[in-house]
């Protein structure tokens, strides 16, 4: 899973729509919190709630798009490592909670605000809309095209030039160190 | 007019050693870095693979309680809690509480005077946030985070801007701290305080004790707070001189510094308004009622009575939300010895640390909890997150007074958690139903 976060342009996924306050209980039930490797949590990420995110990110990858204040709850740091394990390769959302936003950021999963998400997610989620997607975080554009439908391109909010520091490095450890990686958090 | 600032700022200022404002980022001096056995195994991943690093920065800053899944609930946590302690042992770690020493975190650690009012406190927890209840600047982190601290004793922050909470009156009777900051987050929402510092103000704030407010900073997080700072007053010192091991002087000590900086800023201290500020959200406490929240969001907050007839499986009394001996002497108002535990529920009981069982044991609660058929239980995380020690089956409905009732937070995904105070969840236990638990009072 070596990768920077700033290469993410180009790529297109699978896009899969959430609602809002997706939790940390249904990112990773706690139940798994006393597993160490990052693979063995992604076989497990939002499994009550959307099984097919885990089965679909590992096939080919897929891009989480959900409204509001996303990863509320625990500040299971397990969340965002399970995600990024689980094949999300970009989580976009319209809103995170805070102690999940930090998380995310320092482990280096690619993260993006797209406020117009606010009520095209949770719809979408509802409907079961299919859609595939692309990021470019240096564009700061969400290009999404629903299945039968015309290209929607999104604006994401540009992250605050402190936190796009440790993103760009891969994590706070890699910001702090220059070392590329999160040790063992990235999983084994 | 420029705003004076809130109590996050004024801490966190302190910690930074400069004047920062609300939306900053910061890099900030900690005072005390809390890990569980969950956060602390992925934040000795961090600390030795990816800091490579091999001494702590201040030892003495640290804490380590294993709490979530202890006492070890199968194989996989021993062997995470043995690393755990290994890890500790090697690293000089005198705050760490072993089984039995110990309890849950959030009740443990101002118990044994870990924290202090004005500290800047981080925790790979999100109830960490509790300890602004004494007026510290407390807030959940992660395990990198917590990795971090360890490492050279700083964590970045960004400045919360401030949510003022303005409360009034006093509860009536049958009323507890968890009815009002479950009535405050069903009327805000679960991001109705987003990146925010909760700041708690109002003559209300001295008609609640230390206990109440424990419960209410505890649930700040709920709301999506990043912490919730309630004023240092006499119930704080009161506390500290009554509860910890902390003595007489050094709690003259911590006097003496919060009245000094209170002196710069009076808002650490009062319970008015700053000048010039409107509240954000005003609560009339003599009017709040008993509540619960029901699935799958703490914010699903109804009148208890509204819900009467809703019937129960498990009840569950205890954890860092309401493990507190206030909280088990008010069960014990219902579960009294007397009163028998419904036949169609499991009552489970988990005193916050040692020291409340203790003390629950010495005044005859714990005896009370039992002849009516509770369970006791070791200080535990437990159930609260599905752990062991009363996970529920499909369609099992529970009335907690803990702190989440999201979907499969207690267990399988198809049950139900409503969160409620420790009367209520009495009320609960001996009905077999919600009910309104002045009825029984």
């Amino acid at each position: 899973m070596c990768r920077t976060n700033t290469d993410q342009g180009g790529l297109e996924f699978p896009v899969r729509f959430l609602g809002d306050h997706v939790d940390t209980d249904v990112i990773i039930p706690a139940r798994y919190c006393n597993l160490r490797s990052g693979d063995e949590l992604g076989r497990h990420c939002l499994e009550d709630v959307a099984p097919d995110v885990a089965e679909l990110g590992r096939r080919e990858g897929v891009i989480l798009a959900a409204g509001e204040n996303f990863g509320c709850g625990s500040s299971r740091e397990e969340a965002p490592v399970a995600l990024r394990h689980a094949g999300v390769r970009a989580l976009v959302c319209a809103g995170f909670a805070r102690i999940f936003f930090r998380n995310a950021v320092n482990t280096g999963l690619v993260i993006a605000v797209c406020p117009e998400l606010s009520r095209l997610a949770p719809r979408w989620a509802e409907l079961g809309v299919e859609a595939r997607g692309r990021i470019d975080l240096k564009a700061g554009r969400f290009h999404l095209r629903p299945q039968g439908q015309e290209e929607l391109v999104l604006p994401l909010e540009p992250l605050p030039p402190f936190m796009l520091k440790i993103f760009e490095a891969g994590g706070l450890v890699a910001s702090l160190t220059g070392r590329n990686g999160n040790g063992g958090t990235s999983g084994s | 007019m420029v705003s004076g600032p809130c109590r996050a700022e004024v801490l966190l200022s302190g910690a930074c050693g400069r004047t920062v404002r609300r939306g900053d980022y910061v890099e900030a001096r900690v005072d005390l870095v809390l890990a569980n056995e969950l956060s602390a195994s992925r934040a000795i991943d961090v600390f030795e693979k990816g800091f490579r690093a091999d001494r702590i920065f201040t030892p003495a800053r640290v804490v380590v309680v294993p709490d979530h899944f202890t006492p070890n609930k199968d194989i996989r946590t021993a062997e995470l809690t043995m690393r755990v302690r290994e890890f500790v042992l090697r690293h000089g770690i005198g705050n760490y509480f072993e089984v039995g020493r110990g309890g849950i975190e959030h009740v443990l650690l101002p118990l044994e005077g870990l924290v202090h009012p004005l500290d800047v406190v981080v925790g790979g927890d999100s109830h960490t946030c509790t300890y602004g209840a004494l007026g510290a600047f407390a807030c959940g982190v992660g395990a990198t985070d917590v990795a971090r601290v360890w490492f050279d004793g700083r964590c970045w922050f960004r400045v919360p801007p401030p949510l003022r909470v303005e409360l009034r009156g006093a509860l009536g009777e049958g009323v507890c701290g968890k009815d009002v900051i479950l009535s405050l987050i069903g009327f805000i929402g679960v991001d109705g305080a987003v990146y925010r510092s909760i700041e708690f103000h109002g003559g209300g704030v001295g008609a609640l004790s230390i206990f109440d407010r424990f419960t209410i900073a505890n649930m700040c997080v709920e709301a999506g707070a990043k912490c919730g700072v309630f004023p240092v007053d006499g119930e704080v010192f009161g506390f500290l001189e009554e509860w910890t091991p902390l003595g007489e002087d050094r709690v003259a000590g911590l006097k003496e510094r919060v009245e000094e900086e209170a002196g710069r800023h009076p808002v650490l201290v009062e319970y008015e308004l700053p000048r010039g500020e409107s509240a954000d959200v005003t609560l009339d406490l003599g009017r709040i009622e008993p509540v619960v929240a029901e699935p799958f969001l703490p914010s699903n907050t109804v009148p208890a009575s509204a819900l009467s007839g809703v019937a129960v499986d498990q009840v569950v009394i205890g954890c860092c939300t309401n493990g507190w001996l206030k909280d088990l002497e008010e069960a014990a108002l219902i579960l009294d010895g007397v009163r028998e535990v419904h036949p169609r529920v499991r009552a489970i009981v988990i005193p916050g640390t040692r020291r409340v069982m203790l003390e629950a044991a010495r005044r005859g609660i714990l005896e009370k909890f039992v002849a009516s058929g509770a369970v006791v239980c070791p200080p535990s995380c437990g159930p609260c997150l599905g752990g062991h020690l009363g996970v529920l089956g499909p369609g099992e409905v529970a009335v907690a007074t803990t702190n989440r009732n999201f979907v499969g937070r207690m267990g399988h995904k198809e049950s139900r958690v409503y969160l409620a105070s420790p009367l209520t969840a009495a009320a609960a236990a001996v009905s077999g139903k919600i009910v309104d638990p002045r009825s029984m009072l």
